[in-house]
């Protein structure tokens, strides 16, 4: 049952081959079974999930289910849980349970998934391999002596090990996409502003966006169906219509004009991931597409323009983290001033710390103008290079990633680590979509071809990704060792 | 630009968080190669350039000054690490 999709578990569910509650349970046991290995999961809700299963069964029966009752599913620990621990993997939210859901979680719940558990994330969703959680590493089911990638590896990680039909992820800088490349799933990163940020603890609040990770893209386009839409609790959310995503999923490719920006596929690239993705792009030209090469000029700033705007903002939102009305709070503070420093200094791992000096010392008097002013400019440029772009083009296609997984510990200085998202954050600057699928193998990791189309194009993407899905079998490869 | 210990622990009394002295020059050095990173962005001239706050240029939403919403004190304050009488409980601060 776990190799199937969600398109495929639904025809299970409706012709009554197998019930939510059967499935449900053979993930539970999986999990059981298998996730000491991988560590995907810090929270396993099983007596919930089997009571949502039922919940779902019943209402199949009686012929009120939603779009995805019975299957089950992940959500990354940022997203609050009501009644749950909602940790963000982090000491500091270790004791805390989330009064309320987000927003996507009702969503969710509203169209019948069955919630399994959370999954595990670099802490406050900082980081690209999933190595800064306080609940330790989440390994690569293809390797598992490399990372899953990151922010939301354990969401990645679970699918491809078979441990959830899909999960949610979040995508500050690339923290959807550059996990399911490197463990050979689907990943989108709507247009900011289509999936609600409520509930889903902030990071950098103009640049973080919800969105799917599922094995294919027709799962995606089913999740997407259900987390999408205008949300009055969140101050960014998008009132603009939301479309069936699956209605698209088949149009032909006939006339799609695809851009290669020149800058994606230069210097540092891994030349085995070069091939890969050239290989995938010449698929979709046999699909009817037409390709030619874009300029993207100002791609090397995009790693310098984030690392000013997104600590920045994280260290605004993360001052909320005090120790006075939820989380962790240091042992006999001796003042309120003791209470806040000691607090903050056990409870925040050494990379959120880092990022939020960075954030503040970037604020500060005297250097406001020279860096948050100026990245803000620099981030307009970027997001002009994808509007001159799109003015010839349907969509940009490249690596997602420069490599594939990495070792564990193989990175230890943070410049390196953040060059690993050098082809995913400039997406977010500008706030478009983008989707990263399965497109082959660089020395036997998986390989993801990313996608990115104008706003609000995730209909296009998710047509693109079913059609080369439709002619190529990668999304259907499972790592080696996976029962 | 570069940054000393000085610009680090001033940082670190802004964001509240207390330093292990021993640890300011390792991370001294790691804040001043992302510094180091970062200072690319003054190679490319932005004297025209409208700063960018959101990627749809969007306006912050208001609403009808209305209460919508129902107080949960208590239900808050259940997941607080301690709270007396409905008040949040710190160090005393006024002798």
């Amino acid at each position: 049952m776990h190799e199937l999709t969600i398109a495929e578990q639904l025809q299970g569910l409706a012709r009554k081959q197998f019930s939510s509650e059967e499935l449900t349970l053979h993930y539970l046991a999986r999990i059981e079974r298998l996730d000491a290995t991988y560590n995907s999961y810090i929270t396993v809700e099983a007596d919930a999930a089997v009571t949502a299963a039922r919940a779902a069964d019943q209402a199949r029966a009686s012929g009120t289910a939603g779009a995805l009752a019975g299957i089950p599913i992940a959500h990354k620990d940022i997203f609050c849980t009501n009644g749950v621990k909602t940790s963000c993997a982090s000491k500091m939210l270790d004791n805390f349970i989330a009064p309320y859901d987000a927003t996507v979680v009702t969503r969710l719940a509203n169209a019948g998934t069955v919630c399994l558990g959370k999954t595990n994330m670099d802490e406050f969703a900082m980081g690209s391999s999933n190595e800064t959680s306080y609940y330790g590493a989440v390994l690569n089911p293809w390797s598992t002596d490399c990372v899953p990638g990151g922010s939301s590896g354990g969401s990645a990680a679970a699918i491809a090990a078979h441990l959830c039909a899909a999960a949610t992820g979040t995508d500050t800088g690339g923290s959807i996409r550059q996990p399911a490349a490197l463990c050979g799933i689907t990943g989108l990163k709507p247009t900011y502003g289509r999936v609600s940020r409520y509930g889903m603890i902030a990071f950098a609040s103009s640049l973080d966006q919800g969105g799917p990770m599922t094995r294919t893209a027709e799962d995606a386009a089913l999740l997407l169906n259900a987390m999408a839409g205008f949300d009055q609790r969140d101050s960014t959310s998008l009132d603009s219509p939301v479309p069936d995503y699956t209605a698209t999923l088949h149009d032909s490719l006939d006339g799609l004009r695809i851009g290669l920006p020149k800058e994606y596929f230069g210097a540092g690239l891994d030349p085995d991931i070069q091939r890969a993705v050239e290989a995938a792009i010449k698929e979709l030209e046999k699909l009817g597409a037409s390709v030619k090469e874009i300029q993207l000029p100002h791609t090397q700033l995009a790693v310098p323009c984030y690392y000013v705007i997104a600590p920045a903002e994280a260290s605004a939102n993360l001052s909320r983290f005090d120790g006075v009305r939820y989380g962790y709070r240091c042992e006999n503070p001796k003042d309120l001033s003791d209470l806040y420093t000691r607090t903050r200094a056990e409870g925040f791992g050494e990379e959120v710390k880092r990022r939020i000096l960075v954030g503040t010392y970037a604020l500060s008097a005297g250097y406001y103008d020279a860096y948050y002013r100026k990245a803000q400019q620099v981030r307009r440029l970027i997001k002009q290079d994808f509007v001159d772009a799109f003015a010839d083009v349907d969509v940009i296609a490249g690596p997602t990633t420069p490599n594939p997984a990495f070792k564990l510990g193989a990175i230890s200085d943070p410049v390196t680590m953040y060059l690993e998202d050098i082809y995913t954050i400039a997406v977010n600057l500008a706030g478009l979509p983008a989707i990263s699928i399965p497109a082959g193998f660089a020395a036997q990791k998986p390989v993801g071809l990313q996608l990115i189309g104008n706003y609000f194009a995730e209909a296009k993407l998710l047509n693109i990704g079913h059609r080369f899905q439709q002619a190529t079998d990668w999304h259907r490869r499972t790592a080696p060792g996976i029962e | 630009m570069s940054i000393d210990t000085t610009d680090i622990e001033k940082a670190a009394l802004l964001a509240r968080i207390r330093l292990d002295p021993t640890a300011v020059p390792e991370l001294t050095e790691r804040l001043g190669n992302i510094l180091k990173m970062v200072d690319q962005l003054q190679s490319v001239d932005t004297s025209n350039v409208t700063p960018m706050a959101n990627p749809l240029d969007a306006t912050q939403r208001l609403r009808a000054d209305e209460v919508t919403e129902t107080s949960q004190r208590e239900r808050f304050q259940a997941i607080a690490p301690s709270t007396e009488n409905g008040l949040y409980l710190v160090p005393r601060v006024i002798e």
